[in-house]
């Protein structure tokens, strides 16, 4: 009993981290008024790029630096077009998908059913023998640690910091923040870039520890569920954290119950997740009011200076 | 510095010209990242948009693969017109597969006048259901129909896999996933013989044509206009936003279901895993393309399908993976936003001092 729980635990946190690393990306960049719906292309472009670079020299933090480049270059692709030619956001981040998607199946044409060099799992002597605790806090790697340590800086930040403010003003009211003098398209850029680092982040951890290996479209539809988690967590952090463990727990229940050999389709079990997200956004946005009190007022709107 | 500077009223002569802009841009990027690729980029784009044309039955080839695309592509320029952002075609068109192609494996022995029309009315319902669902979620929860109808596009692909796999499996089909052959008078009618060319063929351009009727000239067409370019002015229109929702999923999933349900009876004659190579995605750019004009979608389709048997040819001639397609449709929709600024903008070499006294007055 006290072994299922703990893979359980493993399995439910290993498999949230990469929505987490995702959605707290997408978060940042929805707080300040834009909306990238790239993410699942992003992390395609990571997870490639990471699982190439680690094969081909063998290092693995030099793939985690790979999927961070692939993942920012991308979201600057989408800035240049939504940003600076005001296009319209949700067609521009479409067309991210499509082309993130169309990028890493020829890169990773070459890289199919070959291995790749793991993230090695943290262990710290003591800590990680203690039973039941010791695997489930102390046992895995190093990038499921950095995610929620990335999201404690980003709540922290925006709720606390000067810079939150700034962030938070961009995507309420970008033209009283452009009236501060706050450079609205800059700050956006920003925030676009560093969503993108972190859904190429994402895509190192699938490419890397998940499945470490390169199948064509293997994120399969994370990106979009760190999209619904965004809107599910009424862009609160905290929130988030809980929505990416139930959504690792419905992961890895659908893998779970599927091993056990119980009498219902893989196929069907599979469906699980997508299932779940269409019900949980169902009972979020059922109150309209409240996710129009938090989200961005800005949410996809260009901004054009009339300077 | 170039400045981005508004005109002040839309340029008739970029409306038609950004499409052709972006077009040359999207060949000129895709030659750079062949050659960068180390490829020779002259003939590798040849190659992937020329050679498939001049191949005996290209262009059969071509229209058989444009017929689905023109179907939910001009689906998807009604409901983009209404700000309804149905991204999840693919699974109405696997629904519309499911629906028709199981009509078909249930009455194997059905004669042929009742049989096809009993699947096409099938595969459009299977498509409206899948669409409506969606709707219904928009407009009764307030859930966003972006991710629905994606999620639903991932739900139906599980389905279809279920069915092939289990219960719907061919006995006699050596274990393989797929269903047995549809009779021969549950096949889309051919055109032509011998070939795939099959009724959708036609249908498609009709459809396209029916459609740009409606959005022109009549008044629902009118109001969905107005509900996309002013969300306001059409509340105080009195227009009901929900019917408009209502009607812009049901006719996007059943043109979708409609081209699911032909691709499987017109071209593969039984139910496979995989029945869609990624036609939603591709649907989005054709609509795009056409400028979200149900005629404009014909040409654009066409162009699209060229892209799918582009990138067969360079997988069989040049040994490129037919991936290619990917990067190709994700580059022209990029520009093709991008150049959209040329519409109701201008760029300019502006100095960066003080401002123009037309401008300060401004």
């Amino acid at each position: 009993m006290t072994a299922l729980l703990v893979a359980f635990l493993v399995s439910t946190i290993a498999a949230a981290t990469p929505l987490l690393l995702a959605a707290t990306g997408e978060l940042v960049v929805e707080k300040v008024g834009v909306l990238n719906l790239g993410v699942e292309g992003m992390m395609l472009a990571g997870a490639i790029a990471a699982f190439a670079t680690a094969n081909e020299t063998g290092v693995t933090s030099l793939g985690v630096v790979a999927a961070l480049v692939a993942g920012i270059a991308l979201a600057l692709l989408f800035a240049v077009v939504s940003l600076t030619l005001q296009a319209n956001q949700t067609a521009t981040g479409l067309a991210l998908t499509i082309f993130g998607r169309g990028f890493s199946a020829l890169v990773g044409a070459g890289y199919v059913g070959i291995p790749a060099p793991t993230l090695p799992k943290i262990h710290i002597p003591l800590l990680s023998d203690i039973p039941v605790l010791g695997p489930v806090v102390f046992g895995h790697d190093i990038l499921v640690y950095l995610s929620l340590a990335i999201l404690a800086v980003v709540a922290w930040c925006i709720r606390s910091t000067h810079l939150g403010l700034i962030l938070r003003a961009v995507g309420d009211s970008h033209d009283a923040a452009h009236a501060l003098g706050y450079p609205v398209v800059p700050i956006r850029y920003a925030a676009v870039a560093f969503g993108g680092a972190l859904a190429g982040l994402a895509g190192a951890y699938m490419s890397l520890a998940y499945t470490p290996l390169w199948a064509q479209d293997m994120t399969a539809g994370r990106g979009w569920v760190a999209v619904a988690l965004v809107t599910f967590s009424a862009w609160r952090p905290f929130w988030l954290l809980i929505g990416a463990w139930f959504f690792g727990a419905l992961m890895y229940l659908s893998l779970y119950v599927q091993a056990l050999g119980v009498a219902v389709p893989s196929a069907l079990l599979s469906a699980l997740p997508y299932i779940g997200t269409v019900i949980v956004l169902v009972l979020i946005s059922r109150d309209a009011r409240r996710i129009r009190l938090h989200r961005p007022a800005m949410l996809g709107r260009p901004f054009q200076s009339r300077a | 510095m170039l400045k981005i500077e508004p005109r002040g009223y839309e340029s008739k002569f970029w409306r038609y010209a950004s499409p052709v802009l972006a077009l040359l841009l999207t060949g000129a990027t895709s030659g750079l990242i062949f050659a960068a690729m180390g490829r020779p980029p002259g003939l590798t784009v040849y190659t992937f948009l020329i050679a498939p044309l001049l191949q005996q039955d290209g262009f059969e080839a071509l229209v058989v693969k444009a017929a689905p695309l023109i179907m939910m592509g001009v689906g998807l320029s009604l409901a983009y017109r209404a700000n309804v952002w149905n991204i999840g075609t693919d699974g109405q068109f696997t629904l519309g597969a499911i629906c028709g192609g199981g009509m078909a494996l249930a009455f194997p022995d059905a004669p042929a006048w009742a049989i096809f029309p009993a699947m096409i009315v099938a595969g459009a319902i299977g498509g409206m259901l899948n669409g409506g669902l969606v709707a219904w979620l928009r407009i009764r929860f307030n859930a966003n129909e972006i991710l629905t109808s994606l999620m639903f596009a991932y739900i139906t692909q599980y389905l279809l896999v279920y069915l092939v796999t289990g219960p719907w499996r061919d006995p006699q089909g050596f274990g393989f996933p797929q269903t047995a052959l549809f009779s021969d008078d549950a096949l889309a009618p051919k055109l032509i013989e011998d070939t795939n060319v099959h009724i959708g063929v036609v249908l498609a351009p009709l459809i396209a044509i029916a459609l740009w009727f409606m959005l022109e000239k009549t008044l629902l067409g009118y109001q969905f206009r107005v509900l996309g370019q002013a969300t306001r002015a059409a509340r105080f229109a009195g227009f009901s936003e929900n019917r408009l929702v209502w009607i812009a999923m049901l006719i996007s999933g059943g043109l979708a279901g409609l081209a699911g349900m032909l691709e499987a009876t017109g071209t593969l004659g039984q139910l496979t895993t995989t029945l869609s190579p990624g036609y939603g995605f591709t649907a989005i750019i054709v609509a795009f393309l056409g400028r979200l004009n149900p005629l404009g979608v014909i040409p654009a389709g066409l162009l699209l399908a060229l892209t799918y048997l582009g990138g067969d040819a360079a997988q069989i001639n040049l040994g490129l993976p037919n991936a290619v397609t990917g990067i190709f449709q994700g580059i022209l929709l990029f520009y093709l936003l991008g150049c959209d600024i040329l519409l109701l903008n201008r760029f300019r070499w502006a100095s960066t001092q003080a401002p123009t006294r037309a401008k300060a007055a401004q």
